[in-house]
């Protein structure tokens, strides 16, 4: 049953694809809305099952980064009003249920020990971070794609749609600053867990904090041309995909006892 | 009743015919008298066309006499330059005019604008009825269908237009935007009015004529700027136009890399209209900074056009399905009048009720 929620609410988010793929100027914001409403069932339903944040395996962990990528644009795509972020959005969010419904990764391992607040808060509040960086990083493509048919004059279709560079660049900015202070909220969180992190995990995790520390603070000195702090939000989450990847990788073949 | 559309246009008669049978306050109430039940004539600066329903086939030649200007113009010399639709022809032809394919440019919109101001007076006179306000009213429908769901309208397709929208690409709202132009040309003036048209508030002109300058400051109520200091000015500014008659380009990456440390994150628009440059090219590889001359310009100009053109095939098929729906529709319509009246009022209240 859950499942099948998941792959509903997939089916909604290619709805939204292709209807951009059709009419780029097509408005889509209900179709993911509707995608959000079967994601949301469906974690509703795991956690409940599990008694817990369902962020217990690789699957769960992607579901929860598409569904808080899609939570993220419900609540700043109207306000910041941007054309075709919807657009680049449900590409990802595809991307990740995709993988997540195709690839065998939704093992379920014994429950040993019992649901942890803060760990939960922790987990939640980080991949929510991710979200947010998501959002940058799609906000950063547009950006990049945008300045690089104005620099080269070569104007396609897409480029008519796209919002104009100095909004994108705020947008980037206000999705940097809640990405960095939800994951700076994430990694204190972690340390009240009252349970031994990994080091490597603790290491990589404050390697990611900086990236994007220094990331804002060069935009803050402006000491970062606009085109680099997109091509940084891209390649920051790249990382930051990788580092979940790893983490949620590495405690299931080394659970905590 | 037979609809049909006469006409010369652009692709027909060169700009000389057009004006002689350009038509004039009278003519459609003339083809009233020449026989048209209703008739309503179409007059841009790239066509002339009547379009009109009468029971019986009014000759190309007298509808041509009706829309000459002078009453010894030879219009029968003239007629090869007519073309004529009857029926589905003219339906399509009228869809096709409203909807910018038929126009010089493309998909320029103006021409739904002129359609729908032809109409009305047309209605006001009382010289078109249910017949042409039927036909119209589904060419206003097709034409804003192909505008919404085509990219038949996209782009800008003149040089002064292309500035403008991508300054707008750039830095969205222009209101606060600080622009600067260097060299008071008139290619300038047209882009800096364009910009002012669209918000810019914040406008300074410099010239090595400072007379020049002032006059092209009060003109477009920008204010005037000392030639020495148009540097100094780079630092604050967002959009900076030139066309100086500088032999020697005026900036360059290495004079302009200072005026652009402050403002890493603040977008320079350079539009360079000048022959030869005012702006050496490889400013365009510096951060921040799009270099626009007047090829480049002319070149997007272009693109958008091709992209226009690129679209002329699903703004077809979307007037294809509106004919013969239009068609039928428009005979089941006639038969139901015919069996209430000889003849349709052009009254308001018979119009909505025809109406589909």
């Amino acid at each position: 049953m859950d499942r099948l929620l998941l792959i509903v609410s997939t089916l909604c988010f290619l709805a939204a694809v292709v209807r951009t793929i059709v009419a780029l100027r097509a408005g889509i914001f209900r179709t993911i809305g509707l995608g959000f409403i079967f994601q949301t069932a469906f974690l509703s339903i795991r956690g409940h099952a599990l008694g817990r944040c369902p962020l217990t395996n690789l699957f769960e962990v992607f579901i929860f980064l598409a569904w808080s990528v899609a939570l993220v644009y419900m609540l700043v795509g109207p306000a910041y009003r941007l054309s075709l972020m919807g657009a680049f959005t449900a590409p990802l969010v595809v991307l990740l249920q995709g993988f997540a419904l195709i690839a065998p990764i939704d093992i379920r391992h014994p429950v040993k020990l019992p649901a942890n607040p803060w760990l939960e808060f922790h987990a939640s509040i980080s991949i929510i971070a991710y979200g947010a960086f998501a959002l940058a990083c799609i906000a950063g493509v547009m950006y990049l794609v945008q300045e690089r048919q104005l620099k080269t004059r070569q104007l396609h279709s897409i480029f008519y749609h796209l919002p104009p560079l100095t909004d994108l660049f705020a947008a980037i900015t206000r999705l940097l600053w809640l990405g960095f202070g939800l994951y700076t909220l994430g990694i204190v969180s972690g340390f009240f867990t009252s349970r031994p992190l990994p080091r490597v995990q603790v290491v990589a995790a404050i390697g990611i904090w900086m990236l994007y520390a220094a990331i804002l603070q060069g935009r803050h000195l402006r000491r970062l041309a606009p085109k680099r702090v997109a091509a940084l939000c891209v390649i920051g989450f790249v990382a930051a995909l990788t580092l979940l990847w790893g983490i949620t990788f590495s405690a299931q073949t080394h659970p905590l006892p | 009743m037979n609809l049909f559309c006469v006409g010369l246009s652009h692709h027909t008669a060169n700009v000389e015919t057009r004006e002689s049978f350009a038509g004039h306050a009278e003519s459609d109430c003339i083809l009233r008298r020449a026989g048209c039940a209703e008739a309503l004539v179409l007059t841009t600066c790239n066509r002339v066309e009547v379009y009109g329903a009468s029971e019986k086939r009014v000759s190309t030649d007298e509808i041509a006499r009706c829309l000459a200007r002078e009453i010894e113009k030879d219009a029968h010399q003239c007629a090869p330059a007519f073309y004529r639709y009857e029926g589905e022809k003219c339906v399509q032809h009228l869809f096709r005019v409203a909807s910018g394919l038929d126009s010089m440019v493309v998909g320029e919109t103006e021409i739904l604008g002129q359609a729908k101001k032809a109409y009305e007076s047309a209605r006001a006179s009382g010289a078109a009825g249910p017949w042409l306000h039927r036909l119209f009213q589904r060419a206003f429908h097709v034409a804003k269908q192909v505008r919404t769901r085509t990219e038949i309208t996209r782009g800008s397709v003149s040089v002064g237009s292309v500035a403008v929208d991508l300054a707008r690409k750039i830095f969205g709202q222009l209101s606060k935007r600080k622009v600067l132009v260097l060299g008071a040309g008139e290619t300038s003036e047209r882009t800096a009015r364009a910009l002012v048209s669209r918000g810019v508030t914040d406008l300074r002109v410099s010239n090595r004529s400072s007379d020049r300058a002032r006059e092209l400051a009060g003109l477009v109520g920008g204010q005037a700027i000392p030639f020495d200091d148009w540097r100094d000015e780079c630092r604050e500014i967002d959009i900076l136009i030139t066309s100086t008659s500088s032999e020697a380009p005026l900036l360059t990456p290495a004079n302009l890399a200072p005026m652009l440390c402050d403002r890493i994150d603040r977008p320079l628009f350079i539009i360079d209209i000048a022959v030869p440059r005012d702006v050496d090219p490889r400013v365009n590889e510096m951060d921040g900074v799009y270099l626009y001359d007047i090829d480049s310009l002319q070149s997007v100009a272009e693109q958008s056009l091709a992209l226009r053109r690129q679209q002329i095939a699903a703004a077809e098929a979307i007037i294809a399905e509106h004919v013969p729906d239009f068609v039928a529709s428009i005979s089941r319509g006639w038969n139901r009048v015919s069996r209430t009246a000889e003849r349709p009022s052009i009254a308001d209240s018979s119009l909505r009720a025809l109406e589909l």
